[in-house]
């Protein structure tokens, strides 16, 4: 399927990226999203592609979160909010999908680390023990593997039943990417995961991210150009509530096809 | 005038008031324990009253507020807990639960005796539970009602937000979010006030006055439709209803009824602190 106001380039070149089969993993048709009087998004078109990193950039205020959440329908928890249109997952409309059952396959990571105040193992085991998993070795593998795949297991190995709130800022951040990999998403959203971070704790998400885009399809949104022209394979510059535009990161960082990216980009706004 | 100056003399005042606050509580607390010490012991708190009550102990006092507090409990933390929860956590607002919310605080402000009457014409004579132990209970529970649900919806809304949605996030249900991300970090607030409002209920005498409590009852009430003495209208009576009573006996009922009440107090203020300790949000 080819979206119409977008068509899929022929093949992807991010930094990162290899050429392969495209495949729609989401595809967003007419998407307007209100919270009471404010049009937060405008009628979006979209795909994003099986496997790809997108990164999401813009000024605030641009929709860029509210795009983010309406993919796991964390939306549906605010007040007056109302979203008209269509986004597919998987060619189904993820309002028919059961929320708990979609943010299960479409995993968070929020801004600031938001680990809960219980051990780390605790964290991690947290979403599959809603989802009904009891077993004790099920659980330690789970820990073990995510712990390790967020480049974390080294160093918290021998204290998994401390608190996590005792970890720092980016040890936190991957513990959450761990957590959000317990439930084994097939999309993965960071919501500006690396904002409170330092650089290094920042390489080591963005490591990650990589690594993971071998198994999940990855949405970033960023205020970091940089961080999107790092990791990402495509990158959509988002605007007052609309899609500018959305092309492979490398035709985005040198030759945007409007003088508003252009302009962010170079720093003159935003 | 020199700022340090001003500033001494702004502390001297702060630090009068407190004084002042302090001082009361200490003085009744001095005059309680002075008068009543003595006539504490065992006996005293152990056996029934003999000789007009102006002998003996008063151990079915202790034992009715016991039953009286554990019972009214018993009906106040889950419906007040379950309240708070509804309110904090799923109702929408609206003009309904704004109107909720005002009359829970307004409730929380009427005088004692009136729930004692509503007491009477409610659980005595319209349910014909009688003047009973369940009668009084039912009615310290209403009283408590109010101050609980406010302590429960403070404590639940205190949990930083960002629980609620990481929760969500991770694909729990409303209720699996309640249940294992918020009320397991409100548990304590809940406690505390739910303590503190118990405290209250074992010393009130009005709310008791008309629905339960008895003036001298030979045996211990054997079930929950049996009258029952009470601690703080025992008090009340041994005080000015019957001439001739030592005034050591007074003294040591209402250093007894002083005690339950502040051992409750110190037992919230530790639950509070170790909260305090564990909480690293």
């Amino acid at each position: 399927m080819v979206n119409p106001v977008h068509p899929a380039p022929v093949h992807r070149c991010g930094v990162h990226g290899v050429p392969e089969i495209i495949i729609n993993k989401v595809v967003m048709k007419e998407l307007d999203i209100w919270y009471g009087k404010i049009h937060a998004l405008k009628s979006l078109n979209m795909n994003i592609f099986k496997n790809e990193i997108l990164g999401i950039i813009g000024p605030a205020n641009s929709g860029k979160t509210s795009f983010l959440r309406q993919l796991n329908r964390l939306n549906d928890l605010e007040l007056n909010y109302k979203a008209i249109g269509e986004v597919l997952l998987d060619d189904k409309d993820i309002q028919s999908i059961n929320p708990e059952v979609l943010r299960r396959r479409v995993g968070m990571i929020f801004a600031l680390p938001q680990v809960l105040p219980i051990s780390i193992y605790d964290n991690i085991a947290y979403g599959p023990r809603m989802h009904g998993t009891k077993d004790r070795k099920r659980l330690d593998a789970i820990v073990e593997e995510t712990l390790n795949a967020s480049f974390l297991w080294d160093e918290v190995k021998d204290r998994l039943l401390e608190s996590a709130t005792k970890l720092s800022g980016g040890q936190q951040q991957r513990l959450c990417i761990s957590r959000t990999l317990a439930l084994d998403p097939e999309i993965i959203l960071f919501d500006e995961p690396c904002s409170g971070l330092d650089p290094i704790s920042t390489a080591k998400v963005e490591e990650s991210m990589l690594k993971l885009k071998e198994k999940c399809t990855i949405v970033l949104v960023t205020n970091n150009t940089k961080q999107a022209a790092r990791v990402s394979d495509r990158t959509a510059f988002f605007l007052m509530g609309e899609l500018i535009e959305i092309d492979t990161t490398e035709k985005i960082f040198t030759a945007p096809s409007d003088k508003r990216t252009e302009g962010y980009i170079l720093g003159k706004f935003g | 005038m020199k700022t340090t100056t001003k500033q001494k003399i702004a502390f001297a005042i702060l630090f009068l008031c407190t004084v002042i606050v302090v001082l009361p509580v200490l003085f009744v607390l001095a005059v309680v324990i002075k008068n009543g010490w003595p006539a504490i012991n065992w006996e005293f708190l152990t056996t029934m009253p003999r000789n007009n009550m102006k002998a003996g102990g008063i151990y079915p006092a202790i034992m009715g507020t016991i039953y009286l507090v554990s019972l009214s409990t018993l009906f106040s933390l889950p419906i007040g807990l379950f309240a708070a929860i509804y309110l904090n956590e799923y109702a929408e607002e609206n003009m309904l639960t704004r109107l909720i919310r005002l009359a829970i605080v307004n409730l929380a402000g009427v005088s004692s005796v009136v729930y004692g009457l509503f007491g009477l014409v409610m659980f005595v004579t319209f349910l014909k539970f009688g003047v009973s132990i369940l009668s009084g209970a039912l009615t310290l529970a209403i009283m408590n009602l109010p101050v609980i649900i406010t302590a429960s919806v403070e404590a639940l809304a205190s949990v930083p937000y960002s629980f609620r949605e990481v929760s969500r996030s991770l694909g729990a249900s409303r209720w699996q979010t309640i249940r294992h991300s918020v009320l397991p970090f409100a548990i304590p607030g809940i406690l505390t006030g739910a303590i503190l409002s118990l405290a209250r209920a074992a010393g009130e005498t009005a709310p008791i006055l008309f629905t339960v409590a008895a003036f001298y009852l030979p045996n211990l009430p054997h079930s929950v439709f049996d009258q029952a003495m009470a601690l703080p209208y025992h008090l009340y009576i041994i005080s000015t209803q019957i001439p001739g009573i030592p005034q050591q006996m007074r003294y040591a009922t209402a250093l007894v009824l002083v005690g339950i009440v502040f051992s409750m107090n110190i037992f919230a203020v530790i639950i509070r602190s170790k909260f305090r300790k564990k909480k690293k949000w």
